[in-house]
Order: structure tokens, then C-alpha cells, then sequence
């Protein structure tokens, strides 16, 4: 099965600070595949975990549509957005404010099986959530259930809030900084773990990440899409934006990255930018907002008109006059 | 059946794990210990000793003996029989207070954060009003319209005046508790807002709404004690307020043999106070899931 | 502990040679640091934190710390310049602090001059820096209180020095000191930081986690500037970070630890390239790069050690691969592998000889 399972269709949301409005995400368009895995990369207050709440449901977009299966939610009837949100999970980034301290796991777990009739007895909730449990690699599951969150390692937590969201039978799964916060040992056995809920559950992964090594791991097969405050200015097929990337802030952040490698590193190419400063959401810089750090910038152009996120190549879509030129909205 | 079994194993377990988490703390346990004899000194104690009514002019003002612990009063009767018998309506009226304004305060405090809008303006703007009036100028004007004489409305009166600031705690507490991911969590996984303010939220204030609870009891009981030592409630029997009243108006303070009668209730008072304070100590332990758990 | 009385003096003791594989040879040291053991008391028990750490740190040297967290790296940071919290103990061992050829027992300083060690010899950039500047001052008014709490309230002379730092970590001085620290950055107020706790000269520059909660580009930054002033600066770094990929940009040598102690010491290339320590190679394979192919990424399996209820023997046996009943019962201490590299595995050869023969293959 195929198709589109989740589209963003021109969304914004706004957030009033005082007496000014901060566009935390601006004209987001965006669809995902069935069974797909899409990563959202980009550095703090670029709106990422702002677009992934307005997907999981949790807030309302300010403008634009999200439809899944084609229907938009917010013009839902309640049955219907019931449904949605049932089949749409979230797995946040903090291990250690994503469980209730004074909840058993059995209790955390038990707590939406009971709600929407997916056990009836103490004995049925046993049972699902061995397997919940066995599914998010916690075993043996007797182990576990008396526990509370506290007595949990921080990946065993990140763990628990996946077969959290898993208790519903979610189709889709947002799953902001998920292993961020994990040790980096057992980070990878995390990701693999969510590899599997996509293969074996046919789970689709919004996957929101700072890190684009992490996503390069975990989206291989994918795509990422690159935001930068509040917009989306680069989406492509994970190698390809890993390996050449088109937009220059694209650019900027993979030639940035340090790596686990002192060879690789210290030899790596560096783009320097203009500008070291971040512009303030309050206030954007006219134009492309890229435009007072781009070491392509070229004026008369980049500051006067925003450039649209245009088609470059098969599958692959840029938000620059550069590199896609003529495509000025 | 079984379920219930299991569910009566369930509570005596926790019991035990309360009881042993109490004992923690040894100031808060030795609190603990105070405030079960004030209840039983006060709701049994009557039951054991009777109160000594009969008037005796060759007893008046006796220093404490064998026969009259505490001594006795202007009238010969024995002074210990009056504080045995003089702390139940007090404690029920302190207890009945700080539980309807633990209530008014919880529900209402949580219900408008979680709500928001025009509810939550409407009640702070309540609150505001009611934090503002000088309560016990209030009691005393009140004191002369509505007849303060029984338990309830003593306790109702006291309660309405006493919310507020703890509303305003709990509202803010919830405010924030609101934000954390596992609620965003139970929100997402279509919990019902019952859930999520019965079983996310409250259970994380269970230790601060129980201190507050204990702390509006001790105001409850200065306020009722205030309002009797001004002869403010005509109540008829016997209680610590009353005696502190009837000791103050007999000149009590005046004479060392007399200074027993008033000293005891107020020393009964004070303790009891210094004991339900103490008590609070410990209840930051029993509801601390970490400990609970056994950690 | 007994405190010398006026500026910093030499302890009364000889110090003995230090740890021999840990030193490369003909390096003057700066801080070495001797079978180091520092415990927390819990509710829980007694948390075993740092356990017999020995180590040199080189004059002009950067060292890495790296390893997870609750790996002890913290408080080995934090004993150096005695800031362990009150429910810490340093059980035994010492730090020996040299400059100009005189030593100086840094555990039995005095508070005074203890004061006077923190900033102007040793200086700690901590992890939530990005809180640690006062919001109701401006940026000039912490400089100057920093200088003149050591004594070195030239306003003028300050000033300078604080005008040349700043503009070596690539700001605006300036503008900066006339700032409130709300109205600056987060990567602004961690280079401002960087650039404080250098106002004093130090010759050690301890950082905990210096970019951790920030972006890529900032930590960029950061990266280039602590680059830039250890070239112009010429001070010693101790760099403690779980980011293998900050080591691997900084360090000049890199020390992993595990539940307390060093596994493994060496050069930054030996290290990355040809580690010896099961639990270093782990830590590696456990990373992914951006640049090239995609490797093939294991974790380490299990959990890090609870430090109250350690495993006996070997603590990383019971998650190590090349564990045998020999690991279980027995700790090894350091020993050496390679040139100027140390590790503490009964198996290292074994490492070595399956790390050739995949790369040989």
C-alpha cells in the first residue's frame, strides 16, 4: 500500500509573544508516504517540534490544512478526530518527563487499554502488555511492570513511552528527539528498535531530529527535510541530501557537524558563513531569512523576495534563487 | 471476588508502605503520634471520663493534685474532665473547615487552569475579592446575622473565607503540571480530561494539597478560638475557646492558683498545633513515589 | 584538610613519580592527578563516583574525558578544583598542581588559597553555563567583580584584557559588555563565558560539556574559537564530553571511563583508530558520521553500572563481548598497549587482532 498518509498542506502557526506574533512555522508544505519515514532536521527554535505537535494533533495550525487519508482534521466530526488521534502517537525527547513519577508501568500502560476497550480484564491488560513490552525489547516483561519510571534507565523510559504509543495500534508516529537525550551506547539499539515497529507494524515515522547523523541512520531509506526558522528549505532523499546537499544552509549545517573520526574532522571542508548570529523569530530578516548568513547571498535578490521550495530534480525540492533560480514566488 | 481480595491485599500493602514511610521522619512521626492522641483524647476520651459538672466552693482554684490533674476552676470542677471534653467539637470544626476549603480550592483552582478563558478570569477575580476582605472583622460582623451554633456552619463559614490563597497555589501548580509531556502524552492517547486531571495531574500535588489541607486546619482552629475567646459564638458546652473565654472573663490570669484554668486549654491548643505541623513532615515522604516504591 | 596560611606554597611531601604510561615522555606536567577515589553518600548508599583515578594532564595539552553519563567524568572535573557537592568525599589520593617549577597539593589548599587556584591557575566552564551569567547585570560589571575577587582590580588593565578575549572568541567586546546576558545569544553567552574564565590567565581550562545544548552551527563556533585560543593562549584543556565527535575535533589525547575509572588513555588517532578497550570500540561503533558510506552501527548492550551495586570484577563484563570468568572476578589496572596508550582489559589483544583483521579484510 502506498499513497499519501499524512500532507501538511501550506500550514503556519503563529504564537502571540506580548504584543507581536512569532511565526514558529511558516507555509509548511509537506506529504508523507505510507510506511515512509520522514525526518525533519534543523537546529533549536526552527519550528520542528512545533510542526510535529500541530501533526500529532495537539495544536491547531493558524493557517493551512493537515489531511490524513485526504480528510482534513480540524474539519473533522469528534468520532472522526477521535480516530486520528488515536492513530496518531507522539514520543517525546525527555526520558525523564515523558512518564508520570507516580505511576506504575503496569498502570502508565494499562491506562489507554482500559479507556478504549482494548482489554476488558486485569488479565487481558496482562497479557498486551508482555507483548507491548516484549515489542519495545524489555524483557522478561515481568520485570518491568511493578517498576516505576524512576527505577528505569533513561533508554528503558524512551522505551516505555514507545509501547505507550503503541497501545493504541498508532499508524503513524511522531517521534520528537527521541533518542536524544539516551545514552549514546544504546542509542542505535533504540533506532533499530523503531526500524523494526516500521517494518513488522507498518508504521510511518515524522522522525524530528537535530542531529543529521542520526537521521541519515535511521532514514537511509527516507527523506529528510531541512527547516530553518520556520520554514522548510531543502527535502530530499536521504542520501542525496546527505551526500549533496543543494541549499546553502544545508550545506552550512553538514559541513559544521563534527565527527566521531579526528582524520575525517580536522581535514573535513568548512562553508563559512557571514554571520554567526541567529536572527531573532521576532524579528526575520526580509526576504530569504538565510539571507544575512548565506555565503551565496547575492543582493538585490535574496533579501528582497522569499524564495518558494521548488522542484530541482526527481524528488528533490530547494528553497534558494541559486540553486533553483526563477522560481521567486 | 477474587479482584476484591486482590484489591483489599492491594490496600493493606499501601497501608504498611504509608505507616513505615511515616516513621521516616522522626519529628514528623512523633507528630504523627501527637495528632492520634489529640483524636483519641478528644472522641474517646469523653467516653472514659466523665465531665465534672457539680459545682464545689471548698475546691475552688486547686493547684494540680492526684485528684484533679490540671487543678480545678472557678467553680471547683475539675479542669482535665474540660479539656477531655472540650476538644471534639473544636478538632470537627477545624477538620470540616480545612477540608471544604482543601476542596473548594482544588477543584476550583485546577478547574480553572485546565479550563482557561473567562472561567479562570471569573474565579481569580473572586479570589482576588475574597483574599482582600479582613476575615475576621468579617466573622465578627457575621457572628451577629447567622447563628454560628452549630458544627457545620462554623465550619462552612470559616472554609469560605480560607480558600483563596491556597486556590491560587493549586492553580499554578496546575499550570504547570499541564505542560508536561505525560499529560501532552495521555492528551494524545485520548485519556479523557477526567484522566488527565484525576490521575496525571492531582497525584503529582497529593503531598502539597495534604500540607495545605493541614495548614488551613490550624487557621480554622485560631479563627474558632478568636471567635470564642470574643464571646463571639454563643455555643453552648464545653470547649477549649470557651474555657480560654470563661477564664479570661474570671480573672484568671491574676492569680497562681487560678493560672491552670486558663493555661490548660490554651497549652492544649498550642500543641496540638505544634503536632499537626509536625505531622507535615513526614507526608512529603508518603507521597513521594520513589519512596513509595521502596527506594 | 590543612590550609596554608598566604599565597599558594609547596606542600611539606616529595611527590613520587606518577603513573608511567600515562605520561608521554619529556612532557612537563601541569596537573597530575593520583589514584584519585571520590564517593556521594545517597539514601540509597554509597555511590562510588570516581574509583583510583591516575592521570597527567601536559602542559599546552588537551585531554578528552569521554564516557556516558554517570560515568564519573563530572566529578573527576569537579575534585580537581574542589567544587564536589557537600554530599561528596574525596576518599583518597591527590592532584598535584604545578607552575614554574614548584608543586602544589591542591586537596590540602587552604580556602583562600583555594579561591585563588579556581580562576587564576584552573578555571571550569560548566555544563549549565548558559545560565551562570546574572541577569540583572550587565556583562562589564561580572568581568570587573571576577577580576577584583582575585585582586586584579586594575579597572583599566581588566578592561583590556577582557576587550582582547572577547574579540579572540569573535565577538563584538563592545557591544557585549554593555549587555544584559538576556539580550545576548546562547552561543554568545558561552563564548562570553569561555572568554571570562580566561580573564585571569589560567593554565588549565576545565570544560563540561561546552556544547551540548547547542546548535550545530554555534558549536561550531565555539569549536573554532576554543581552537583559536588554545593556539594563542597556550593553556592546558580538559574537555569532558559524551560527544565523541568534540574529542575527536579537540583532543590531543582522549581517556574513556567507565564506571569511575579510565579504561583506556591514548592519543587522540590511537584511540579512534586503533582502540584496545572493548568499551571504547563500543562507544565507537555506536556513532554514526555523516560524511561516507554508512557503517554498520552496533550498540553496547545493557545498561550502564548502577554505581551503588557495582558488578564485581571487570565493571563492564557483564555488557562486554570478550568477558570470561577471568573478568568477573578481577579488575585490571591500566597497562600499556600501544605508544603512549594505556587500557585496563585482560583481552585487548584479542581487540587488536579482530580490529585488524576486519580491516584487513
Amino acid at each position: 500500500m502506498t499513497g499519501k498518509l499524512m500532507e501538511l498542506d501550506h500550514v503556519s502557526r503563529t504564537f502571540p509573544v506580548g504584543n507581536l506574533r512569532v511565526r514558529a512555522v511558516n507555509n509548511v508544505s509537506l506529504a508523507i508516504e505510507r510506511g515512509e519515514i520522514l525526518c525533519l532536521v534543523g537546529e533549536s527554535g526552527c519550528g520542528k517540534t512545533t510542526t510535529g505537535r500541530i501533526v500529532a494533533g495537539l495544536l491547531k495550525p493558524t493557517a493551512g490544512r493537515i489531511l490524513f487519508e485526504g480528510r482534513d482534521i480540524w474539519a473533522m466530526d469528534d468520532k472522526g478526530f477521535k480516530g486520528y488521534r488515536k492513530a496518531v502517537q507522539i514520543v517525546h525527547q525527555d526520558p525523564y518527563a515523558s512518564l508520570n513519577p507516580v505511576h506504575s508501568i503496569y498502570k502508565i500502560l494499562s491506562a489507554p487499554l482500559f479507556r478504549h476497550g482494548l482489554a476488558v480484564t486485569q488479565q487481558e491488560a496482562q497479557i498486551k502488555i508482555r507483548e507491548l513490552l516484549q515489542i519495545v525489547d524489555l524483557t522478561p516483561p515481568e520485570e518491568f511492570l511493578d517498576k516505576y519510571p524512576h527505577q528505569l534507565s533513561g533508554g528503558q523510559r524512551q522505551r516505555i513511552s514507545v509501547a505507550r504509543a503503541l497501545t493504541v495500534n498508532p499508524r503513524f508516529i511522531v517521534a520528537d528527539e527521541a533518542v536524544s537525550m539516551v545514552d549514546v551506547s544504546i542509542r542505535v539499539s533504540l533506532l533499530n528498535m523503531l526500524s523494526r515497529l516500521k517494518d513488522q507494524l507498518g508504521v510511518t515515522f515524522l522522525f524530528i531530529t537535530h542531529d543529521l547523523a542520526l537521521a541519515k541512520y535511521f532514514a537511509w531509506e527516507g527523506r529528510i527535510a531541512v527547516m530553518y526558522l520556520g520554514c522548510i528549505v531543502e527535502v530530499a532523499a536521504t542520501p542525496r541530501l546527505i551526500n549533496d546537499p543543494s541549499h546553502p544552509y544545508s550545506r552550512a549545517l553538514l559541513s559544521a557537524l563534527p565527527e566521531a573520526d579526528p582524520e575525517l574532522t580536522r581535514t573535513k571542508k568548512r562553508v563559512v558563513l557571514r554571520s554567526l548570529d541567529v536572527p531573532s523569530l521576532l524579528d526575520l530578516p526580509s526576504g530569504c531569512t538565510f539571507h544575512p548568513r548565506c555565503p551565496q547571498f547575492r543582493e538585490g535578490l535574496c533579501e528582497r523576495q522569499a524564495p518558494e521550495l521548488a522542484q530541482i530534480g526527481d524528488n528533490r525540492y530547494v528553497a534558494c534563487h541559486l540553486v533553483a533560480p526563477g522560481m521567486a514566488s | 471476588m477474587e479482584s476484591m481480595a486482590a484489591t483489599t491485599r492491594d490496600l493493606l500493602k499501601e497501608s504498611v508502605t504509608s505507616l513505615r514511610l511515616l516513621t521516616r521522619n522522626r519529628i514528623g512521626f512523633l507528630g504523627f503520634l501527637g495528632v492520634v492522641f489529640f483524636i483519641l483524647l478528644a472522641f474517646v476520651g469523653p467516653s472514659l471520663i466523665p465531665l465534672d459538672t457539680e459545682t464545689k466552693v471548698a475546691q475552688i482554684y486547686q493547684p494540680p493534685s492526684w485528684g484533679h490533674p490540671l487543678g480545678t476552676d472557678h467553680q471547683g470542677r475539675d479542669i482535665w474532665s474540660q479539656i477531655v471534653h472540650g476538644g471534639k467539637d473544636l478538632l470537627t470544626v477545624a477538620f470540616l473547615a480545612g477540608l471544604i476549603s482543601t476542596f473548594i480550592a482544588v477543584s476550583l483552582g485546577s478547574l480553572s487552569a485546565v479550563v482557561g478563558g473567562a472561567f479562570d478570569s471569573a474565579v481569580m477575580g473572586l479570589t482576588d475579592i475574597v483574599l482582600t476582605i479582613p476575615h475576621f472583622p468579617l466573622l465578627v460582623v457575621l457572628a451577629g446575622f447567622v447563628r454560628l451554633n452549630t458544627v457545620w456552619m462554623l465550619a462552612l463559614i470559616i472554609a469560605l473565607l480560607a480558600w483563596p490563597s491556597l486556590l491560587r497555589a493549586v492553580r499554578s501548580q496546575v499550570l504547570s503540571l499541564k505542560e508536561r509531556d505525560y499529560v501532552e502524552a495521555a492528551v494524545a492517547l485520548d485519556l479523557g480530561t477526567r484522566h488527565v486531571v484525576f490521575s496525571e495531574i492531582l497525584p503529582n500535588m497529593m503531598s502539597y494539597i495534604a500540607i495545605s489541607m493541614i495548614f488551613a486546619m490550624t487557621a480554622a482552629i485560631y479563627a474558632q478560638v478568636g471567635m470564642f475567646f470574643l464571646g463571639l459564638v454563643p455555643f453552648s458546652g464545653n470547649n477549649w475557646g470557651l474555657m480560654i473565654n470563661l477564664a479570661w472573663t474570671r480573672g484568671a490570669i491574676f492569680f497562681k492558683d487560678s493560672i491552670y484554668y486558663i493555661m490548660a486549654p490554651v497549652t492544649a491548643i498550642a500543641i496540638f498545633q505544634l503536632v499537626l505541623v509536625s505531622m507535615t513532615r513526614s507526608l512529603e515522604e508518603v507521597f513521594n513515589p520513589r519512596l513509595r516504591a521502596g527506594e | 584538610m590543612e590550609g596554608h596560611k598566604g599565597g599558594l606554597r609547596p606542600p611539606n611531601q616529595v611527590i613520587k613519580g606518577g603513573f608511567a604510561p600515562l605520561t608521554p615522555r619529556g612532557a612537563d606536567t601541569t596537573l597530575s592527578v593520583q589514584d584519585l577515589w571520590v564517593e556521594y553518600r545517597t539514601r540509597r548508599g554509597t555511590v562510588k563516583a570516581v574509583r583510583g583515578v591516575s592521570l597527567d594532564l601536559c602542559r599546552g595539552e588537551a585531554l578528552a574525558l569521554i564516557g556516558e553519563s554517570g560515568s564519573g567524568k563530572t566529578t573527576l572535573g569537579l575534585s580537581l578544583i574542589r567544587l564536589i557537592p557537600r554530599s561528596a568525599r574525596i576518599r583518597a589520593g591527590r592532584v598535584i598542581y604545578r607552575r614554574d617549577g614548584q608543586e602544589y597539593d591542591v586537596l590540602s589548599l587552604g580556602s583562600e588559597d583555594l579561591r585563588q587556584f579556581r580562576w587564576k591557575e584552573c578555571a571550569m566552564v560548566f555544563q549549565s553555563a548558559l545560565n551562570a551569567l546574572n541577569p540583572v547585570l550587565k556583562v562589564w560589571d561580572q568581568v570587573y567583580d571576577t577580576a577584583s575577587a582575585h585582586r586584579q582590580a586594575y579597572a583599566h588593565r581588566t578592561r583590556q584584557r577582557a576587550l582582547d578575549l572577547l574579540r579572540l572568541v569573535q565577538l563584538d567586546p563592545e557591544r557585549v559588555l554593555r549587555s544584559y546576558p538576556h539580550e545576548l545569544s546562547g552561543g554568545m553567552r558561552q563564548r562570553v563565558l569561555l572568554a571570562m574564565s580566561l580573564l585571569l590567565d589560567p593554565q588549565v581550562l576545565i570544560l563540561d560539556e561546552p556544547t551540548t545544548a547547542l546548535d550545530v552551527l554555534t558549536q561550531r563556533a565555539i569549536i573554532d574559537v576554543l581552537r583559536r585560543l588554545r593556539k594563542e593562549l597556550e593553556f592546558s584543556l580538559i574537555l569532558i564530553s559524551h560527544d565523541l565527535s568534540l574529542a575527536a575535533e579537540l583532543a590531543d589525547r582522549v581517556a574513556t571511563m567507565y564506571a569511575g575509572a579510565i579504561v583506556e588513555i591514548g592519543d587522540v588517532y590511537e584511540t579512534f583508530y586503533r582502540p584496545r578497550h572493548p568499551y571504547t570500540l563500543g562507544l565507537l561503533r555506536a556513532v554514526p558520521t555523516v560524511t561516507g558510506q554508512m557503517r554498520d552501527l552496533a550498540s553496547i548492550p545493557g545498561c550502564p553500572p548502577d554505581l551503588v551495586n557495582m558488578p564485581s570484577g571487570c565493571k563492564f563484563h557483564p555488557r562486554c563481548p570478550y568477558a570470561d570468568s577471568r573478568c568477573q572476578e578481577e579488575e585490571l589496572e591500566l597497562a600499556q598497549v600501544g605508544r603512549g596508550h594505556a587500557a585496563a582489559c585482560f583481552h585487548w589483544q584479542q581487540v587488536q587482532y579482530e580490529l585488524e583483521a576486519r580491516e584487513g579484510a
